[in-house]
């Protein structure tokens, strides 16, 4: 792990696991309704400060809490052109199954490549602990899979190229 | 001292549970229904249920010398389930009045009333009305600005405490003509018409306030709030200034419920997994420790700086590699998520000796104190 990423993940995990205090709070706006109030945003003394954590210009998270739900967006890192399409292809591809990922936003926050929702029900049936060690996880994984694949897209350039340009030698 | 008493009822959050006096009853709030258990040898075994709200259940009383249930519901509804002669429950509609749902419910020391809070703002004292045969109550609205969070209820049984989303903890009368006689004068004040506001207290950075309690001698107020810190209120008379308002921020998560064990104790409990102690007077109050042995969650000290010796050791040994090898899924807490209630569980000589836990997890747990 690179210097930078360390103080990074640990600063988004402590922000977590703070924000992930959430209890099971009916709406007080519409009557037996029980929303998520970060998306809802009926009554402003239910939302807590937004907070930005970023590593550079290019990767920050912002972590939306709210007393019984916490929005989760992530900008991943993209250096080029390539890199650029890639997290796009890549990000379309985890949302659109969005259902089996639970916690998964099926839309990202503006400015931001992906987004997750977590809600009291799911600090409920699953593990608080291991919810934050999913997005760190996530966070760490995804760099290393974006420049995975940029280089065998380098490579399969150079290989199609070559065999390409063979016959005109 | 004594390990505490685990009992693992299910897995689903436990949103509010109750001991009967005798403790052999236990009652669990469980998704939409009540789930009431009977003490077997060490163990608790389910032995009834009750039925009839349709929405997550977020409060359940049992009256300690009656033995009557309340329970209250994000529905908007509370039953009163009163045992009828072949064992079954019957329950009793309570007309609260209310349009939000309603989010927790307690009996008064002396069981004649009992208080909802709801998210419509409005706290509803309810009372059995004898002519009519029916539970009826009153609302106490002002100033309330926001959804109703906890209650409590003062040893008078006439005052009665309210924590907010909107940050403030405040005492109010809860005072009904006819069912209630005068109270004795104390600090909260003399008269006391329905509606009285006692004491509104403000958490520094506004943050919900998740619990309140009364002291034991009703003469002390505490409350919890989002921002981690504890304020322990001490009134010096009505109208006046209170003689000391203490607050005590940690470094833990919001703590999420508490109770008083005896005049200069509380126990408080939390998002944090674990019970924590406090203790102190009108000069100042502490932190002073946990009720379990604190531990570090396993896998995230040690295993940074060695990790290539880890690594080949798990691969070695249980086939797998790297960070993930290290078993780091249980909490080191008795309770593997967030707690919800502390409650009571046996005082003698006005200390509470043992209390009892309920969590998200799906645990009981009974602890000494």
């Amino acid at each position: 792990m690179s210097q930078s990423l360390r103080p990074y993940l640990s600063c988004v995990r402590s922000t977590l696991t703070a924000a992930l205090s959430l209890s099971n709070f009916a709406s007080q706006a519409a009557e037996r309704h029980n929303v998520p109030e970060i998306e809802a945003q009926s009554s402003p003394e239910l939302l807590l400060n937004p907070l930005t954590v970023s590593r550079n210009q290019e990767e920050r998270v912002l972590v939306e809490p709210s007393v019984n739900s916490v929005r989760v967006s992530i900008r991943i890192k993209q250096a080029d052109e390539i890199e650029h399409i890639l997290v796009h292809k890549f990000t379309r591809f985890l949302t659109q199954r969005a259902e089996a990922f639970f916690v998964l936003r099926r839309k990202a926050v503006e400015g931001y490549d992906i987004s997750f929702l977590i809600t009291n029900f799911h600090t409920e049936e699953m593990l608080k602990h291991k919810l934050v060690d999913f997005i760190i996880q996530f966070m760490e994984e995804v760099d290393k899979e974006i420049s995975e694949m940029k280089l065998f897209l380098n490579a399969r350039a150079r290989f199609v190229a070559e065999s390409f340009l063979t016959p005109f030698d | 001292m004594a390990a505490p008493e685990v009992h693992h009822l299910f897995h689903a959050p436990i949103a509010d549970h109750s001991f009967s006096a005798d403790r052999s009853t236990l009652a669990v709030a469980r998704d939409n229904n009540v789930e009431l258990y009977h003490r077997a040898g060490n163990a608790f075994k389910l032995q009834d249920e009750l039925r009839g709200h349709d929405k997550t259940i977020t409060g359940v009383d049992i009256a300690p010398r009656s033995g009557r249930i309340v329970t209250c519901s994000q529905d908007r509804n509370a039953y009163v389930w009163e045992p009828s002669q072949n064992g079954e429950w019957k329950p009793t509609l309570v007309l609260l009045r209310i349009n939000r749902a309603a989010t927790g419910v307690r009996w008064c020391p002396n069981e004649t009333k009992f208080a909802v809070g709801s998210g419509a703002r409005i706290i509803a004292v309810c009372y059995f009305e004898e002519e009519n045969d029916w539970w009826v109550s009153k609302h106490i609205k002002k100033p309330l600005r926001s959804t109703v969070t906890s209650i409590a209820w003062h040893p008078n049984s006439v005052l009665l405490a309210a924590g907010s989303t909107d940050g403030h903890a405040r005492v109010f009368s809860s005072f009904v003509k006819g069912i209630d006689e005068r109270p004795e004068p104390s600090v909260w004040g003399e008269r006391l018409p329905f509606n009285t506001v006692c004491g509104e207290y403000l958490n520094p950075t506004a943050g919900w306030v998740h619990d309140v309690a009364f002291s034991p001698s009703g003469d002390a107020l505490a409350f919890c709030a989002h921002d981690s810190s504890v304020t322990i209120v001490y009134p010096s008379g009505p109208e006046q200034p209170p003689q000391a308002v203490i607050s005590i921020a940690t470094q833990l998560l919001p703590f999420a419920s508490m109770l008083w064990s005896s005049e200069t104790e509380l126990v408080a409990a939390g998002y944090d997994c674990g019970v924590y102690r406090l203790s102190g007077d009108a000069n100042g109050w502490q932190l002073t420790g946990t009720l379990e042995e604190k531990k570090e969650r396993p896998g995230m000290t040690e295993q940074r700086e060695e990790s290539a010796l880890n690594m080949f050791r798990s691969m070695d040994l249980k086939g797998r590699s790297g960070g993930a090898a290290l078993d780091d899924t249980k909490l080191k807490t008795v309770h593997q998520n967030s707690i919800n209630t502390v409650r009571a569980f046996q005082e003698n000589g006005g200390q509470v000796r043992k209390i009892s836990t309920g969590g998200v997890d799906g645990r009981v747990v009974v602890w000494n104190v």
